[in-house]
């Protein structure tokens, strides 16, 4: 991984092990009382974030101090992009202050890798369009290898508008790669055909219920009406049909968990009583941002730096 | 004006079916003579030796941006462009600011092209005021002022019933409707062709069917009208599959594919590089394939090159932000050998075809052949030497090309219009 990090489809599986491997090392430091590390001091490393986001950003920002790294946060609304300067523009003059790493959210696909093309430094991609957002799914690995001894052998749902979603293809990319039997569920203007061929693996169906049967792991997607430009389901049927709630989970294997990546739409896609149910583990996805991308920003910007530990 | 003599070229004029060494004579703009041994005394010599001496090629489809977008090509460098990919004519199409939907407009194209135009320049007039679908634009004076076809290429025709006034009138002026076909309503928001690749990209697609619903529809309005009608830049194996059934039954329909469609396909865009975003879309592995048999079997009428202009801090946004459309003119022929000639789809007389009587046909224009006091376009290539492409050497004034650095095989040499030599090859 010398040049940032764009997409999962593009990793190979010892990349990924050997990141996820570095992320439970740093899992207990996010509980010790002093969590600072010096891996990264001197470096820096800014955020550039062209689309709303709290939790992402937030860790992001997190990961990178305590690895003793300087940390700047840049949002659209309060940067030079809506004084109609171009994206290139904007890139370049952040790049001319010499940062480590570019962290780069985008609502276009494939802004990121439209720059990286042009740009000397690092750009790792914390979500662009409806393409990729590679760390989501390394943390989604982490959290159910949490769980899990290995991924080889789940049967991992992923329910909802998967035409939309950045998370479901780099988990798609990421589950494939480790021989998980992935079965993409939605309605079905918001789950492409096309998808069974994106990697082995895949199959798809538009039945909630055939989704979850034998799952171990249930992922639900956001409903993502940002992205949505048209009706794509009749008003009012997409929690009757497609939102989880707990009678689904007995399908499901006895001990599978519930991930979503956030922030959920209580009532929308999940009952609330799913949200808090026992074996959801979304607050341990967010907890496993910070030290998945503190894997990730030591790999990349820490290339010369000697292990920590 | 001396006379030229092009000396020892292979003289190959699908017109005429001909095809044998010959020496070509021109005499005040026009062919004076075709023949083996001509002599003139007087006469600058061209040697041809080793060449392909042809017809001037004719492109149905370019976008030369003036009026009103002179920063991303002129009548001038878009011509000159056109010399240097062996294109003696090429046919603008009306999206300029102001639109090409009145005398005037056709007029000032006609004028700037005579004072400042390197090959021939023939407008294509809008089919509506504006190109904004709903009233039909002048299109018999355009045709007085020198309008070859008329259409409302990038801002289709949603409306049947327009479409049909449209074809009713064209009829009436013996013009041909040249209709870039694209339902927007489900092509919306798309910006490569829908598929495994759009999937994976991230990016909205445009379906096939957004083109193939348009053919029907005009195909069937043509019927209903006897109008002529001509797909521009057909890029699905459904829409061919239906030019060929029309075809079969006598319609006068025709259709032109671009270079870039049966050379490429929707894997170029892994890059997110927007010199591969076009409309229509690269489609398919399967429709380019399709696409190449078309051409071979003779379905396909014309190659056009949809040559679109937009200069460089346009093609530089994000994906979705970047406009459609790339330049061609100085790369079909280039591309057409690659992808056709050399692998054995099609013979040389079917090649000069594509570029000259074919498209010639289409427009009913007394251009695409050599044939004694027709005009002395000519357009010189050979089929060996290998060349790369520089895009930054462009005539064009924009560089939005998928080809730089490209090298291929075989090629222009030398252009001819009215008996001038405009551009030869360094």
């Amino acid at each position: 991984m010398p040049q940032g990090l764009l997409g999962i489809e593009e990793l190979d599986r010892a990349e990924i092990e050997a990141i996820l491997a570095r992320a439970k090392d740093f899992q207990p430091i996010q509980h010790q009382s002093f969590k600072k590390l010096d891996t990264l001091k001197g470096k820096l490393i800014v955020n550039l974030f062209f689309e709303a986001s709290t939790r992402t950003r937030t860790s992001f920002e997190i990961a990178a101090k305590r690895l003793g790294a300087d940390s700047v946060s840049i949002t659209a609304s309060g940067s030079s992009v809506s004084k109609g300067e171009s994206l290139v523009d904007t890139v370049n003059t952040l790049a001319a202050m010499r940062p480590d790493a570019i962290v780069m959210r985008h609502a276009a696909s494939g802004a990121p890798h439209s720059l990286a093309r042009h740009l000397a430094i690092p750009i790792i991609n914390a979500g662009d369009g409806t393409h990729e957002h590679p760390t989501q799914a390394l943390l989604d690995a982490r959290t159910i290898l949490d769980q899990r001894p290995k991924l080889e052998g789940l049967r991992v749902a992923i329910i909802g508008d998967i035409a939309h979603s950045r998370v479901a293809r780099s988990n798609v990319h990421l589950l494939s790669k480790f021989g998980v039997d992935i079965v993409l569920c939605g309605p079905a203007s918001l789950l492409p055909q096309e998808l069974a061929r994106i990697a082995p693996g895949v199959t798809l169906t538009n039945d909630i219920r055939g989704a979850i049967r034998n799952a171990d792991v249930i992922m639900m997607l956001r409903v993502q009406l940002e992205r949505q430009h048209e009706a794509a389901f009749p008003a009012g049927e997409y929690f009757q049909f497609y939102g989880l709630r707990l009678e689904h989970l007995a399908l499901a294997k006895p001990d599978a968990i519930v991930m979503h990546p956030g922030p959920i739409n209580r009532g929308r896609e999940l009952a609330s009583e799913v949200a808090d149910f026992q074996r959801s583990v979304i607050l341990n996805q967010v907890e496993n941002g910070v030290a998945v991308r503190m894997a990730v920003l030591e790999r990349i910007v820490g290339q010369n730096v000697a292990a920590a530990h | 004006m001396s006379p030229l003599l092009i000396k020892n070229g292979r003289v190959v004029d699908p017109a005429s079916n001909y095809d044998r060494n010959a020496d070509v004579l021109v005499e005040n703009g026009r062919i004076a003579a075709i023949g083996p041994h001509l002599s003139s005394m007087a006469a600058d010599i061209l040697d041809a030796t080793g060449l392909i001496v042809a017809p001037g090629f004719l492109d149905l489809h370019v976008h030369l941006r003036e009026p009103g977008q002179e920063h991303a090509e002129t009548i001038e460098t878009g011509s000159r462009a056109a010399a240097a990919g062996g294109f003696t004519s090429i046919c603008a199409m009306p999206n300029t600011s102001p639109v090409n939907d009145s005398a005037t407009v056709t007029s000032y194209i006609v004028d700037r092209a005579r004072k400042f135009g390197v090959a021939n320049v023939f407008p294509i007039g809008a089919i509506t005021k504006g190109s904004q679908g709903v009233e039909l634009a002048a299109i018999g004076s355009m045709k007085n002022a020198g309008a070859v076809a008329i259409s409302d290429d990038g801002a289709p025709v949603m409306s049947a019933r327009v479409m049909r006034r449209a074809m009713e009138f064209a009829r009436s002026f013996d013009l041909p409707v040249i209709d870039h076909c694209e339902d927007l309503t489900l092509s919306a928001g798309g910006d490569m062709h829908e598929g495994l690749h759009s999937t994976r990209l991230g990016l909205r697609g445009i379906p096939s069917a957004s083109e193939d619903v348009m053919v029907a529809r005009d195909i069937m309005l043509a019927q209903t009208t006897g109008a002529r009608f001509h797909v521009a830049h057909l890029s699905t194996r459904g829409a061919l599959r239906m030019v060929a059934d029309a075809k079969k039954q006598g319609l006068p329909v025709t259709c032109e594919v671009t270079p870039h469609h049966l050379s490429l396909c929707d894997s170029e865009l892994a890059g997110y590089d927007s010199n591969f975003k076009m409309k229509p879309p690269l489609r398919s592995k399967r429709d380019v394939a399709a696409l190449i048999e078309g051409v071979a079997s003779g379905i396909v009428d014309a190659i056009a090159t949809d040559h679109a202009p937009h200069p460089g801090s346009e093609k530089m946004q994000e994906f979705e932000k970047c406009p459609f459309g790339i330049i061609g003119l100085e790369t079909a022929l280039g591309v057409v050998l690659e992808k056709l000639y050399h692998p054995g789809k099609i013979g040389l007389m079917r090649l000069v075809e594509l570029f000259t009587a074919g498209p010639a046909r289409v427009l009913h224009l007394d251009r695409g052949r050599l044939a004694v006091g027709s005009p002395a376009d000519l357009t010189l290539f050979d089929l060996e030497t290998e060349w790369t492409y520089d895009v930054n050497r462009s005539y064009s004034k924009s560089k939005n090309s998928p080809f730089h650095g490209k090298t291929f095989r075989g090629g222009p040499v030398a252009t001819v219009v009215s008996g001038q030599v405009v551009w030869r090859r360094e």
